[in-house]
């Protein structure tokens, strides 16, 4: 049998990958013609080519593919005549074969409306890899751009402008909202606020009458009698499906264009089939990659004696644009009357989602998810295999709140034949057959060996929801290693750098983990190692290891510039230390706040200003805040019996024993601690990773209480307590803290993970369950004894203060494109776009 | 990148003044270039300073380290990560590519490449 393919994009080529797999080369030759010049390559993934893959990158294949699978390949040349009776098609370069099948994959073309200057200068498409390199050349002297229409396409193209430098980009749409077909007013309400926060300006409700300019464009004029200007034009106004050949040949059309198929992809010559964009099944073009690559299976196998159908296929669809979530699923807007609505809308952040659900509350049919699309693919397989939805469907959308979480129980409920990846069509049991029989435990793994994922990728969250969840139920420790570098959680590495007393990141890599290392394991390994050792952070070629606000002992700022954080324990200062920040501060032009952690920060500092600023702050008796560090923040207080009516205990005098017992402290997260006076709890000690309030009889402590995005409030750990049990007691559970948790875990975190709880935690703490107590307090002491203020030691080191230069080759000039504005009396830094 | 493309060899500054395992940034006219020692690989990169995600002048400040064999550096402040060896984003496939130098090291000097597409030798003064 001899194929002939016409079309080289994608859909053509997964057909002929598609139809290797299933015959035997010895009953199958396959001949392509592409007009395009290159090999298929990834369309949807086109955008690409503007962030720096090359078109190689976004090839389909590997240059000897086609070869190797014996398939003859015409590059650039297109068909132009089909002759039915002999069975022939005839090229543009001469070329005649025959086929007994023919398979028009020939794809669309950009639909270009009729606007009087469409033929103008800088007005483009956005369709091959030609169009982009034409635009890119265009774009580096234009400063204005346009991009009509407000569709998934023409919203990526409106992207990409503003990656090509045009910041100055307008999106134009003749709808009265954007993406029409996929979202509604209310949604899109929302996406146009988050694309102008992106810089975009949207203007709807608008149709383009004239494309302005004498020989390339200059403006655009539009019915309403507006105008603006502008010098580079992308339209995306929709797909025109290419049927002109078929056209040509007799072959019936739709009078919208696309060329008409039957359930088996036939047109209405049985030996001629049509796949992907340029096929028009029951009145649909679907343009979309998915259903073409279901359309190649179903002709690959009819060609093969499988029977297989094409049904239709789900549009639901996922917008690509970097930082905005949109999503649209199953039917997005049924009609009111046949199902329930249920909205979710939060304009402050900027969430609308919306559900419709069949009358009896039981079924998802459809919905629109904007800001927050990480529901999409469970929701999406929900509505698709008719899973019975939950008490509430609500739930479905806003989580189910108060009781367990989803976690991940969802992917669970997925019937086996549930298609997970559906530009692959990956079903459930494909995955999991992966993980439990063929040994793939990474991402990696699985999409090498099913194809899961390496398409659009949106299912890779729910692929490895459904990995983890086949390890655990195969019995497998799914461990919490570090990175690829480590097969070690940090706990274990914790214990594993004691035993072996290693004091360098390079010494910990070469005997417990392989390659280089890279920022996910650098920053807990030198953390592991200052917690053990307490040597100064910056040396031993530890410095390069540690975060990047550690190497420079301060917070990076936007614009470049860094934070100055003071130590100022229980939040307790003289007038003279006062007079001597805010000298500091306008000697070296900073801003000033008080924080909320009872301190003050001084913003704004260059690099190479940090050693200076910090050496005067030193001289008056400062030490480094640590604000930069997994470390030790601030112990908070209130003022207490000192001053205080009702205060029972000096809580000031504590919160200073205990901030400066802590102070360089590292840890797996940062540590904030608290001492309130009394019951009234003005300090807020409750909130904190560990709080004291003072009772009749001593002091009550609490412990693992957070603030941030999910505040919880810390647990009663012991009562009544004298101050020095109390501070053992903060000893052995800090250090039990720096052994057990994992990088970048709260103490509130990491007790809500462990098993058994605060009676747990109790038990090991006041009870030495685990007969480490003592071990425990010897590290902490050891460590308290061996404290240096880290700053000073910088400062008066001539090798580590050399690397505070912003230029190695001019170490006295700061960085040229740090700007500051004017504020309140103050400076602030330019924002960043 | 071929050699003979190349039309300004400058002269970044000592080995030693690079830290192991890390970067510093170097002033080239008014370009800013990220040069790092990749130690543990005995490699040396160079790299655009600013990064392509805020604009910030700050991939010199980067953490470096490698991803299945392939070195990067992971930007400071939302730790995007870049490809050193040739600049594309790593860990965001929307995001633009660095432009990346040649470096080579001679008597202890390290000297980083422009060709007329990477360097803007505006003064003529390397030329
Ligand atoms: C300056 C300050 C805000 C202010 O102007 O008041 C601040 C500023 C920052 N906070 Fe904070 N936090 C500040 C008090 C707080 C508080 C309130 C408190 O401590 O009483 C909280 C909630 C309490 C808590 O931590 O439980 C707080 C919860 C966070 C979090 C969320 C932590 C969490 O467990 O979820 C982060 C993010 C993180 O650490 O990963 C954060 C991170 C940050 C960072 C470091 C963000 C960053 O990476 O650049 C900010 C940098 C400041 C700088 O450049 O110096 N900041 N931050 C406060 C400094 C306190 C101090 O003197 O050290
Ligand atoms: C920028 C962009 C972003 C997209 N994003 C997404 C997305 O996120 N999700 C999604 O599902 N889809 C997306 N799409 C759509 C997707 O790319 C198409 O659905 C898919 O490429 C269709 O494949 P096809 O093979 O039918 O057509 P095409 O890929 O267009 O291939 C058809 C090929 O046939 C050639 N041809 C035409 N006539 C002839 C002839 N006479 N002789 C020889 N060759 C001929 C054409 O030159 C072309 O190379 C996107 C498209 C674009 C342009
Ligand atoms: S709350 Fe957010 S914005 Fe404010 S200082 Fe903390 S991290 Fe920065
Ligand atoms: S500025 Fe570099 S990652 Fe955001």
């Amino acid at each position: 049998m001899k194929v002939v393919v016409i079309g080289n994009g994608m859909v053509g080529y997964k057909f002929c990958e598609k139809l290797i797999a299933k015959s035997s080369a010895e009953k199958v030759e396959i001949v392509v013609f592409g007009e395009e010049i290159r090999r298929a390559y990834d369309r949807v993934h086109l955008s690409e080519f503007f962030s720096g893959k090359s078109a190689e990158d976004l090839s389909m294949s590997s240059t000897t593919w086609y070869e190797e699978n014996g398939v003859k390949l015409h590059l650039g040349d297109p068909v132009q005549s089909i002759d039915r009776p002999t069975k022939t098609v005839h090229s543009y370069k001469g070329i005649t074969e025959n086929y007994d099948v023919l398979v028009l994959a020939t794809g669309s073309a950009a639909f270009v409306p009729p606007i009087p200057g469409v033929d103008k200068e800088g007005v483009f498409i956005y369709r091959t890899i030609e169009d982009l390199e034409m635009m890119q050349a265009y774009a580096k002297k234009a400063k204005k751009g346009a991009v009509i229409g407000g569709g998934l396409l023409g919203l990526e193209a409106a992207k990409a402008m503003l990656d090509l430098g045009i910041a100055d980009t307008t999106v134009i749409e003749f709808a009265h909202r954007l993406m029409p077909r996929q979202i509604d007013d209310a949604g899109s309400g929302i996406l146009i606020n988050k694309l102008e926060k992106l810089g975009l300006k949207i203007c709807t409700n608008k149709n383009t009458s004239e494309i302005l300019g004498e020989n390339a464009i200059t403006g655009m004029q539009f019915t309403d009698d507006t105008k603006i200007d502008v010098d580079m034009l992308v339209i995306s106004a929709g797909i025109k499906p290419r049927d002109e050949l078929a056209k040509l040949c007799g072959l019936e059309v739709g009078h919208r264009g696309g060329i008409v198929v039957n359930e088996k992809l036939q047109t209405t010559d049985h030996s001629i089939y049509a796949i992907g964009e340029c096929a028009l099944y029951n009145g649909m073009i679907y343009g979309l990659v998915a259903p073409g690559y279901e359309m190649a299976e179903v002709v690959a196998s009819h060609l093969v004696e499988e029977n297989k159908s094409f049904t239709g296929f789900d549009m639901s669809t996922k917008l690509k644009l970097i930082g905005i979530d949109v999503a649209s699923f199953g039917d997005p807007f049924v009609a009111s009357h046949e199902c329930r609505t249920v909205v979710f809308e939060d304009t402050m952040k900027g969430i609308y989602k919306r559900i419709n659900i069949t009358d009896d509350g039981k079924y998802l049919l459809g919905g629109i998810l904007i800001g927050d699309a990480e529901a999409y693919n469970m929701l999406l397989q929900t509505a698709k295999n008719k899973i019975v939805l939950p008490p509430n469907p609500e739930d479905v959308i806003l989580g189910s709140r108060g009781g367990e979480s989803e976690g991940g129980a969802g992917v669970l409920s997925l019937p086996d034949e549930a298609i997970v990846c559906s530009c692959e069509s990956v079903t459930k049991a494909g995955i999991c057959t992966a993980v439990a029989e063929q040994g793939c435990e990474t991402i990696d793994a699985i999409k090498k060996c099913t194809k899961a994922g390496t398409g659009c990728g949106g299912c890779v969250p729910m692929v490895k929801d459904l990995m983890v969840h086949t390890m655990k139920a195969q019995g497998k420790y799914v461990r919490n290693v570090l990175c690829e570098h480590f097969n070690y959680s940090r706990q274990e590495l914790f214990d594993l750098i004691k035993m072996h007393q290693l004091k360098s990141f390079d010494a910990v890599l070469d005997k417990l983990g392989k390659g280089d290392g890279c920022e996910l394991c650098k920053p807990p390994v030198v953390s592991i190692i200052a917690s053990l050792f307490n040597e100064m952070i910056l040396v031993k070629g530890n410095d390069t290891a540690q975060d990047s606000n550690d190497r420079f002992l301060a917070n990076i700022q936007k614009g470049g510039t860094y934070s100055v954080v003071p130590r100022i324990p229980g939040g307790e200062i003289t007038p003279d230390k006062l007079i001597v920040i805010g000298s500091v501060a306008k000697k070296y032009n900073l801003y000033t706040k008080i924080t909320g952690g009872q301190r003050i920060d001084l913003f704004g500092a260059h690099l190479s200003d940090l050693p200076a600023i910090w050496e005067e702050l030193i001289d008056a008796g400062f030490e480094s805040g640590h604000a930069y560090g997994k470390s030790l923040r601030t112990v908070k207080s209130c003022v207490g019996s000192t001053w205080c009516r009702f205060g029972l205990h000096d809580s000031v005098s504590f919160a200073i024993r205990i901030e400066e017992r802590y102070r360089g402290l590292r840890s797996p997260h940062k540590l904030k601690g608290g001492v309130s006076g009394c019951i009234r709890e003005c300090a807020e000690a409750q909130s904190k990773d560990f709080g004291i309030i003072a009772t009749e009889k001593g002091w009550n402590l609490y412990v693992c209480g957070n603030g941030g995005s999910k505040p919880q409030h810390a647990l009663l750990l012991a009562t009544d307590l004298d101050s020095d049990t109390c501070i053992k007691y903060i000893d052995r559970f800090l250090m039990f803290y720096i052994r057990t948790a994992d990088p970048l875990t709260r103490t509130a975190t990491w007790l809500n993970k462990m098993d058994g709880g605060i009676d747990y935690l109790r038990n090991v703490i006041v009870n030495d369950s685990l007969g480490i107590n003592e071990q425990l307090e010897a590290d902490m002491d050891s460590f308290v004894e061996s404290y240096k203020c880290e700053w000073k030691e910088a400062v008066e080191n001539p090798n580590i203060r050399k690397r505070f230069s912003h230029f190695v080759n001019a170490p006295e000039e700061k960085d040229p494109t740090v700007v500051f504005e004017g504020m309140r009396d103050q400076k602030k830094v330019k924002d960043w776009k | 990148m071929t050699e003979e493309k190349i039309i300004t060899w400058l002269p970044a500054c000592n080995t030693h003044d690079v830290p192991v395992n890390g970067g510093v940034c170097v002033k080239y006219h008014d370009q800013q270039i990220a040069l790092f020692h990749f130690s543990r690989r005995g490699e040396w990169y160079a790299t655009q300073n600013e990064c392509p995600h805020r604009k910030q002048m700050a991939l010199s400040r980067g953490m470096i380290g490698s991803q299945e064999g392939e070195p990067k550096v992971a930007c400071p402040f939302h730790k995007k990560t870049f490809s050193l060896v040739d600049g594309h984003c790593i860990n965001d496939e929307d995001e633009c590519s660095l432009t990346t130098y040649p470096v080579k090291v001679e008597n202890d000097m390290v000297y980083i490449g422009f060709t007329e597409e990477n360097g803007r030798d505006t003064e003529g003064i390397l030329a």
